[in-house]
């Protein structure tokens, strides 16, 4: 047998690596093994220049394989297969090494230990290059449609962007009615149009495209597949309402009769509503919905209205996709009982309460019943918390405050604005709202974490002090008539959907993606990606941003209809196979079929259904079975290297 | 350079792709610090992990055995958690075959932002195996 040719790239990454790692070193202690034919030191591994000067030394030396040794693989071992590929190697001959986070970084206090685990971790590559073989990948058939989860303005611009691109979308909107949090506002800062307009103009978007269906009071229960052929079971709550006897007069008169009040969450509480309901009269779809959990059955709707049918049953619809796209959103931050008054003092509310004030109230702005005029604004309440678990910056609440402030003070007479802040992070072109503040005479008063503004309820006033540091630390009160606190984003409370898909959360908690700047929208699970604010805080700009990238790249993956998938399957070796059947139980997949060869019975796998998970190798007694790239023989040479 | 290590017990880490990895990659990028004679290597699904492997570990010279797991968060399916219980048992009893002590293998859950909780791992499991082995 030929004796392989390899090339080895040590990454000084910047000084990330080379600071902590003695890279030149590494270099000359793998140069001398056997099949190593090339080994350099490269300042970045991943520019242009090295990537060319790769496939150079491929091409010049006939290479057979490449390793390179810099950051985590989840960041570039896409970009060296491609190197390989460019330079016409198989890129399952290439191997990686990942000295910056597990060495340099994770070492950092021991240069000495940090080189000499970055000495074997590349010797372990290169044990495992020995046995890295030429593989082909595997192609299967790719399902051309999209679950985008969650309608709201991410959810519905992405599945617009899908749809332009004539890929199938199936929109999933856990809520009776779409729009999110967008539906809940009615002025939007840096626009004109207001969150209900853009939700309607949105809507109709989605309406013209006969490539989306909607499912509205829908949510996904089971999720099964992988990239390319996604199995998803959806529950459809009804609405109880039939659309085509909807008669909206009747309707009208079925929620006045309605006799159930609950709180109402579209206006965080601040209201009731009906257990018949529509949020707002020009909410999508266009017909109300009984919210069964509170409804009593007394049936006084039915009495005045033919389209209540409460006869509608759940249904659960089968769908499948090639991937899906998750826009699931945030929730607002609910202070704790007592947090800076929260429900002990009678003048205190949230944002999200204060704007829907603002929203729904005219001429005079009240609140339990009596008028408002100095409010004094709390921030980055639930954000940046040195001693909660939100230690983010909420990053869109400056901004909503502003604006909010602002409207409040064009809408109603003699507003005064206080802003009890710890600096403000109004940036881009979202500056220009706190310049309109200031100069409308809104006044800031700033403190450090460590002094934060305190509010003391005195008979029926409400006082909120600070030692503001804007004026060399002066004691500074104000009686408010109403204290907002500014509350930011936090990941939604309910995992469930997250959980299904098995998506990964970042140390904030909403989900993560790959990489930040690299795979801002992928998930480590293929074919899932993410957009708006589940993946972080986001102001609606953002979120449509993401919304875009999202369905571009779950695009990309099924725009050919056919997917390339790994070739690191399972294998069994016919010689030791003496079929017990362990394996075949042992698959989560039913990959493993039971077959005739040559007179004996053996085990053989289902290639296109084998997802590499390598679940049937340890309870295999002949050691008959082995995962490609993860077999015995990789396995234990790597550990030879790295003892 | 082996002196500078004397205290750091040699530790082979078993850790997924999808699940695992992250966090014991944002462990180096927090600069948590643990041992670096940790060595981990990457495989798709904890409960692919051969008992062989594992005893091959020790007879070449690994002091321990970790197992990153991915718990209930595998991307394969709930059945990981049970069949990697199942593969830890297995070993166990080959280890006292073997005559060696089963606390030498342990495993975790490790999830993908469990980046402290990987390093307190490898710091007490060092620790055990320093007090038992090189003590």
């Amino acid at each position: 047998m030929k004796k392989k040719k390899i090339g080895v790239y040590i990454c000084h990454c910047g000084g990330n690596i080379s600071d902590y790692v003695d890279v030149e070193k590494v270099r000359q202690s793998v140069e001398g093994e056997d099949i190593v034919f090339i080994a350099k030191t490269t300042m970045f591994a991943c520019s242009d220049t090295n990537q060319r000067d790769m496939v150079d030394d491929i091409k010049a030396n006939n290479l057979d394989g490449v390793i390179v040794a810099s950051c985590s693989p989840k960041l570039h071992q896409l970009t060296f297969r491609n190197v390989s590929i460019r330079a016409d190697l198989n890129k399952y001959t290439y191997v990686h090494a990942n000295i910056r986070e597990q060495a340099s970084w994770a070492h950092s206090d021991n240069k000495m230990g940090a080189t000499e685990k970055a000495i074997h971790l590349v010797k372990a590559a290169i044990a495992k290059a020995r046995y890295a073989d030429a593989l082909e990948t595997n192609k299967i058939k790719a399902k051309k449609a999209v679950a985008v989860i969650g309608a709201g303005v991410a959810g519905m611009k992405a599945a617009i962007s899908l749809a332009e691109k004539n890929t199938e979308v199936i929109l999933i909107e856990k809520e009776p009615f779409v729009g999110g949090r967008v539906a809940q506002w009615d002025s939007l800062s840096t626009t004109t149009e207001t969150g209900k307009n853009m939700v309607k103009r949105l809507y109709s978007e989605l309406t013209k495209h006969d490539n989306i269906t909607i499912l509205t009071n829908s949510e996904v229960i089971e999720n099964k597949g992988s990239v390319g052929n996604i199995s998803l079971k959806v529950k459809r709550t009804p609405r109880f309402i039939k659309a085509s006897a909807c008669h909206p007069d009747d309707l009208k008169r079925a929620i006045e009769v309605c006799p159930v009040e609950v709180p109402d969450e579209f206006n965080f509480r601040l209201s009731n509503r009906k257990a018949i309901y529509k949020n707002y009269p020009s909410e999508y779809p266009q017909i109300p919905v009984i919210d069964v959990k509170n409804c009593t059955r007394c049936g006084e709707c039915e009495k005045v209205c033919k389209a209540v049918d409460f006869t509608e049953k759940e249904e659960i619809l089968d769908v499948e996709v090639g991937s899906v796209l998750m826009a699931t959103g945030f929730d607002s931050y609910t202070p704790e009982y007592g947090e800076f008054g929260y429900a002990t003092s009678d003048n205190v509310i949230t944002l999200p309460q204060f704007k829907r004030m603002i929203d729904t109230q005219f001429d005079k702005l009240t609140y339990n019943g009596k008028q408002i005029k100095n409010i004094a604004y709390i921030y980055c309440v639930g954000s940046r918390q040195t001693d909660g678990e939100n230690t983010y910056c909420s990053r869109n609440c400056c901004t909503s405050t502003i604006h909010a402030a602002v409207t409040a003070k064009q809408k109603f007479a003699d507003i005064n604005n206080y802003h009890f802040n710890r600096g403000l992070r109004t940036y881009g072109k979202q500056e220009i709202l706190y310049a309109d503040s200031l100069r409308s005479g809104d006044i800031y008063l700033q403190s450090y974490e460590d002094g934060l503004p305190t509010v003391i309820t005195e008979g029926k006033k409400t006082i909120v002090k600070i030692n503001d540091i804007l004026t060399n630390g002066r004691e500074i009160e104000v009686e408010a008539d109403l204290v907002v606190l500014v509350t930011g984003m936090v990941p939604r409370a309910d995992n469930t959907i997250g959980s299904l898909f098995k998506i990964p959360k970042g140390r904030d908690k909403f989900y993560n993606e790959v990489h930040m700047k690299l795979r801002p929208v992928e998930t480590v699970i293929d074919g899932i990606t993410i957009a708006g604010a589940c993946q972080g805080p986001k102001n609606i700009a953002e979120s449509v941003n993401s919304a875009l990238s999202a369905a571009t790249k779950s695009y990309s993956i099924l725009s050919k209809g056919e997917l390339e998938t790994d070739p690191l399957v399972a294998t069994i070796d016919p010689e030791k196979c003496t079929w017990c059947g362990a394996c075949e139980a042992a698959c989560p997949f039913d990959a493993i079929l039971k077959v005739e060869k040559d007179g004996k019975t053996i085990a053989e796998i289902n290639n296109t259904v084998c997802k590499g998970c390598g679940m049937c190798a340890p309870v295999c007694d002949p050691d008959a079975v082995n995962l490609i790239a993860c077999s015995s023989k990789e396995i234990m040479s790597m550990i030879d290297a790295l003892v | 350079m082996a002196e500078l290590n004397k205290k750091s017990a040699k530790i082979l880490v078993f850790s997924t792709e999808k699940i695992s990895d992250p966090a014991i990659d944002m462990a180096g990028l927090l600069k948590l610090h643990y041992p670096p004679t940790v060595y981990t290597i990457s495989i798709p699904c904890s409960s692919g992990i051969k008992p062989s492997w594992i005893l091959y570990a020790y007879e070449k010279g690994f002091d321990g055995v970790f197992i990153a797991a991915d718990g209930s968060d595998c991307v394969f399916g709930e059945s990981c958690t049970e069949k990697t219980g199942h593969l830890v048992g297995k070993t166990h009893n080959l280890m006292k075959e073997n005559g060696i002590e089963p606390a030498r293998l342990r495993m975790a859950a490790i999830c993908s932002v469990c980046s402290e909780s990987f390093v307190k791992q490898m710091r007490t499991f060092n620790e055990y195996l320093l007090k038992t082995l090189h003590a």
